[in-house]
Order: C-alpha cells, then structure tokens, then sequence
C-alpha cells in the first residue's frame, strides 16, 4: 500500500516547511513585534517578549518617520540602486555577450580574468576607490557611491550572465540572422528576451548590493539627507549608547519587506539565472 | 543562369590547417534539388554556412543570382535556411516564429497573416499555431521550420541536415514530403546530408564531399554507377563497392553485380572468381555474403556479394563457388591517384 507512505511523506514536507519557515520568518516577527512597543514593556526582562504586555503604540514610527530622514533614504537607496542597476546592465550585458560568443578562446580566459576580480576583497579596494571619488569631487554626494558600486556589480554580472548566453544554442542567431536581422538585431530581439532570467538575476544582485552595502556608504556620505537606507538608519537611530531599538526594527523591516516580496515574485527565475547549463 | 555558384571557395579555420573546404566549384540549376554528401568532417555543413553568410570564405567567391555576394550579410542574400535543430524560437509561438522574417523585414501585419496562412496550409500546420516549439514534436518542429524558411519566398533554400532529428520511419515519410514540396514550390534547394539513401532518393544532383573537396558531381546515378574515384565508390552503397588491387590496377565492383553460378552464365561477357563464403547475413528481402578470393590475381582479397534471397539457395558457409562479374560492371581506379580510368582487361 503506498498510501501510509504518502502520508508520512506529507507530514516530513511540512515538518521540513514549518521549521524553516519559523526559523526564516522569526526575525520578520520580531521586528514587526518590537516595532510596536513601549520601552517600559521592551526593557522589563520579566516580560514574555512574544507578547504586547502593554497596549502596542506608533510612537516610534512617528519617531521614524517624524523625527529622522527614512523616506529621504528610502528614496536615496531606490534611487542609487535604480541607477546601479541602469549602469550594470548596460555594461554587463554586452560584454557578457562578446565575450561569450564574438572572442572565441580568448572570451572564456577573459571571462575568468573578469570573474577573479570580483574575489578581490571590497575592502582592499577601498582606499583607491576612495582616491578616484576625489578626485572625482564627489565626496558626500549618493554619486560617490553610484560610481563605485558597479565596479563589484559589473565583474559578478558579467561573469553570471556568460554561462546564461552561451547556454542559448548558436544556431538560434544564425536563424535569426538569415531570417533579416543584424548580428544587433539578433542580441537585443533574441537573445536577451531569452535571457531574462539571467538579467533579472542581476536586477536583483545589483540592487541588494546596493541596500545592503554598509562601509562605502557610510565613509564616502556624511550629510544625512544624502545617506542610503542602510547606513541612515543605523547612525541616526543610535546616538552614542542610546538605541531607538522599536524604530531601528520598524526601519529594517519596512526597507526589507518590499525586496523580500519582489524576490518571491520572481523565485523561479532567480533560481533559473543561478543554476542555468547546471544540467543538460 | 545558375542560382548558386561558388567559385574556388576556400574556408581554413585554423591558419597553417588543412582548409575545412578547399578550392570548391559548384553551380547549382534552377529549380535544382542539390545534395552535399560526405561524412562527417567532409566540409559539406561549412561549405553550406558560407553559402548562407554565416561564415566567411578564406579566399574564392560565392554568387548568388550572378551577383558576387562575398561581402553581404546572411540578411541580404535573400536565403532561407532550415538547421539541424530546426533552431526555433523556444521564447516564441509557432505562428510568431513563422512570421518572424516578415516582421524582421517589415512587412505589414496583414500581409504576415496572410503568409504564414499560405505557408501553414502547405504543411497542414494551421492548428500548431498558438504552440510554443516545446509543445511540438520532431515532426511538427520540422515543418514549422519548413514554413518559417518558405514565408519570404527566398531564392534559394538551404537545409542542413533537416531530417536528422527524427526518428527512422518518419524520417522516410518526411523525406518524401519534403522533396514533394520542394518540387511544388520549385524554388532551387541546397540540402546537406552525410546519410546516401536520402541523397540518393532526394537529390536532382548529389555533390560528394571528403575533406573539404569535391570528388564527384552528378545524378544518383552517375555517382552510383560511374563513381569517379575510389572514395566515392566506397562512400555510396551498403555494402560498399569491392575495391581489389592487383596487377598495378584496383579493380572495382558493386556486391549486386558479383553473382552466383546460375545467373552468371546470363551475364554476356563476363570474367569468374572463385569466392569462399565464409558467412553470410539474411536480410528477408536479399542476402549479404562475405568471403574472401580464392587463387587468381586476387587471391585471399575480402570481397562481399548481395544477392536477391530468390537465388543461390544453395550457397552455403563454408564452401568455395565460382561467382562472376560482367564486364561491363567492372570500374577501374588507377592506384595512385585512385581515380578512375580507361576500362581495361580485368586481372583473372
């Protein structure tokens, strides 16, 4: 009988389900949690912490919203990553291209030579990335960091969406170029809507990059209004020993909350873009 | 005038190589059904990628209608090509694969419509067109190939091995398909294959290629029955032309032409062999046998004998027999350049 079988199995798969999903889900309750407390309720250790033991309040969102510049960051971050990503991809995806298909052995040595700069620790390239914002005279400017991001976006991507272009069959361009269109043609009408996958794979790399990157941010911007989510977030809600800790939770999960959701809407194809040529 | 000519084109990939095609003429006719045979690594697929602009000749020029076309894109020479994997769109429908040339030309919506109507009735695919080619069979995926390549009206078709994919029995019926429709429509085509029963039953002129040159080219025929050298010889027919040395002469003959006592002597005139059978193979319709000469200038040579499974009853493993080959069925290779030559008087 293969029915006691099924039905064990069902319970394994939702015993697997429901213990990551506690465990991933955990720290997005805690914020929202905390988020809504009063101190006095926060800071009492003989307090049950799952529970509101005082009536919840939105104090530190008015606090958060009220009182320090988190929409200007949110809008600053959105707006630095938007660009990132611009540039990214308008770098990434023909050099990806070329090098899969137009330099022949050469493009995949230069396709490693490309890749291995992306092992480079950030940190070690900071001082003469800090040395090109001079003199660039974009110090304290989201500029500073629009300029030095895609230097870790464009290598990774590169790299990434290679493997995605020369897993499409060759004779898929040459079709298309018979069929009328230009070698351009044929990469922008055929291969990269093919690509999609690929390319919103990098959408996403480049973007978190973007919000989740702490020290270029904070060294290179100084003035609040130009701070990105990230950095504003955690210098303006702890003042020396003093953490707005319900703000400093609302903060992370009202900036995490919308990526979490743009992430699950295009799980499958994020998937796609990491394990593309992995089989076949 | 010729459609297609190619005048001693010349690809070598790798510089100080051996070309991949060298020094090759071909003219193709109107309305012709050319077939590039030869196995692989023979130049044939590359000769039909320079053809089609997708790779670019070493030296020598290609004309399309009489016009040098060396220097044009693919998208200028006003050619269809169908591949080896059909190359559809995967991204795309079957009908916005089929119109896919006339969009990238420009040609109106109606105007497409009306096309990719006219080319799917031709091949009975109307109901395919809202399926992606995933959704497809080999079958089906070839014949929406086939239409893609015939919307534009090109002037010449090129096919690259189009029939590989399938499996042995529709691949039979597809062959005869695609050949009827070729004629119908009666626009000159360049097809490349490495299997010679296709070639033989579809080509108006089969061109045999080994590497990268051009060893005969002729009607199935011609290059069946008056094979030009040695390889081509051997390259047609299963099994394969006897070829026996002797005497500073390589003597060659078909397996059907070596028959058994009993049929020989109907032969006119005709020279005889001792042949021990060392095994033979039943295949319903004929038997295939192997052996080797016995004594003569050909002696302990491996020679192979087809014979209708009607004849020769009594031929057995084992025994020596006295088959014989007319003379009119002997071909002659001269062992040096193993071309052919003048008929001369066979070695005994």
């Amino acid at each position: 009988m293969a029915r006691p079988a099924r039905v064990v199995r069902t319970i394994v798969l939702w015993l697997v389900r429901i213990f990551f999903g506690v465990i991933l889900g955990f720290p997005f309750l805690w914020m929202l949690i905390t988020t809504f407390k009063r101190s006095p309720d926060l800071y009492n250790l003989k307090n049950n912490p799952f529970i509101f033991n005082e009536p919840p309040t939105l104090d530190n969102l008015r606090l958060l919203f009220n009182e320090t510049l988190f929409l200007r960051w949110i809008a600053n971050t959105a707006f630095a990553g938007a660009v990132v990503v611009v540039i990214t991809l308008v770098l990434a995806v023909p050099a990806a291209y070329a090098l899969a298909r137009l330099t022949g052995e050469w493009g995949t040595q230069l396709g490693i030579g490309v890749f291995l700069t992306y092992l480079v620790p950030p940190t070690l390239l900071f001082i003469p990335l800090s040395k090109i914002v001079a003199a660039l005279g974009l110090q304290d400017s989201l500029w500073s960091i629009i300029v030095v991001y895609p230097s870790f976006t464009i290598p990774f991507s590169t790299w990434l969406l290679m493997g995605f272009f020369k897993s499409i069959p060759k004779d898929l361009e040459d079709a298309a170029m018979v069929d009328g269109l230009t070698r351009w043609g044929a990469f922008i009408k055929l291969m990269v809507p093919m690509s999609t996958s690929g390319i919103l794979t990098v959408v996403i790399f480049a973007f978190t990059l973007v919000t989740q990157d702490f020290v270029y941010a904070l060294t290179f911007i100084s003035t609040a209004a130009h701070q990105t989510v990230g950095v504003g977030v955690a210098t303006f809600l702890v003042r020396g020993d003093v953490f707005y800790w319900q703000s400093l939770m609302a903060g992370c999960l009202i900036a995490a909350v919308p990526i979490g959701i743009l992430y699950n809407i295009f799980l499958d194809r994020f998937i796609e873009g990491f394990t593309v040529g992995a089989v076949k | 005038m010729a459609i297609v000519e190619t005048r001693k084109l010349t690809k070598v990939f790798k510089r100080g190589n051996v070309g991949a095609v060298n020094n090759v003429d071909l003219e193709s006719r109107e309305g012709e059904f050319l077939v590039l045979l030869g196995p692989s690594g023979s130049g044939k697929t590359t000769l039909l990628r320079m053809i089609a602009g997708l790779e670019e000749p070493t030296s020598g020029d290609i004309l399309i209608g009489g016009r040098v076309v060396n220097d044009l894109t693919p998208r200028e020479r006003g050619i269809a090509m169908v591949f080896q994997s059909y190359a559809l769109y995967p991204h795309l429908t079957a009908f916005k694969n089929i119109v896919f040339p006339l969009k990238a030309q420009g040609i109106a919506k109606a105007e497409r419509q009306k096309r990719a109507d006219w080319a799917a009735s031709l091949l009975g695919i109307k109901h395919l067109f809202q399926r992606k080619p995933r959704e497809l069979s080999g079958g089906e995926r070839q014949r929406v190939a086939l239409a893609r390549a015939i919307v534009r009206e090109p002037s010449l078709f090129l096919l690259d091995e189009p029939l590989s994919n399938l499996d042995a029995k529709l691949r039979a019926s597809a062959r005869e398909e695609l050949e009827q429709f070729q004629k119908r429509i009666g626009t000159t085509a360049i097809y490349v294959t490495h299997d010679q029963v296709e070639a033989m039953a579809m080509g108006d002129r089969v061109v045999v290629m080994s590497q990268g040159s051009v060893r005969q080219i002729g009607t199935p025929a011609v290059v069946y029955d008056e094979p030009a050298d040695t390889f081509v010889a051997t390259f047609l027919g299963s099994p394969p032309m006897n070829i026996l040395p002797a005497n500073g002469v390589i003597v060659g003959f078909r397996p059907e032409h070596f028959l058994p006592p009993g049929v020989a002597e109907r032969l006119g005139e005709h020279v005889s062999y001792q042949f021990r059978v060392t095994h033979s193979e039943y295949l319903g319709a004929e038997r295939i046998l192997y052996g080797t000469m016995e004594g003569g200038a050909f002696n302990e040579r491996k020679v192979i004998s087809r014979i209708p499974a009607t004849h020769g009853a009594e031929i057995s493993d084992g025994n020596v027999y006295s088959f014989a080959v007319a003379n009119r069925d002997l071909k002659f290779f001269d062992p040096k350049t193993e071309k052919r030559t003048a008929a001369a008087r066979p070695p005994s």
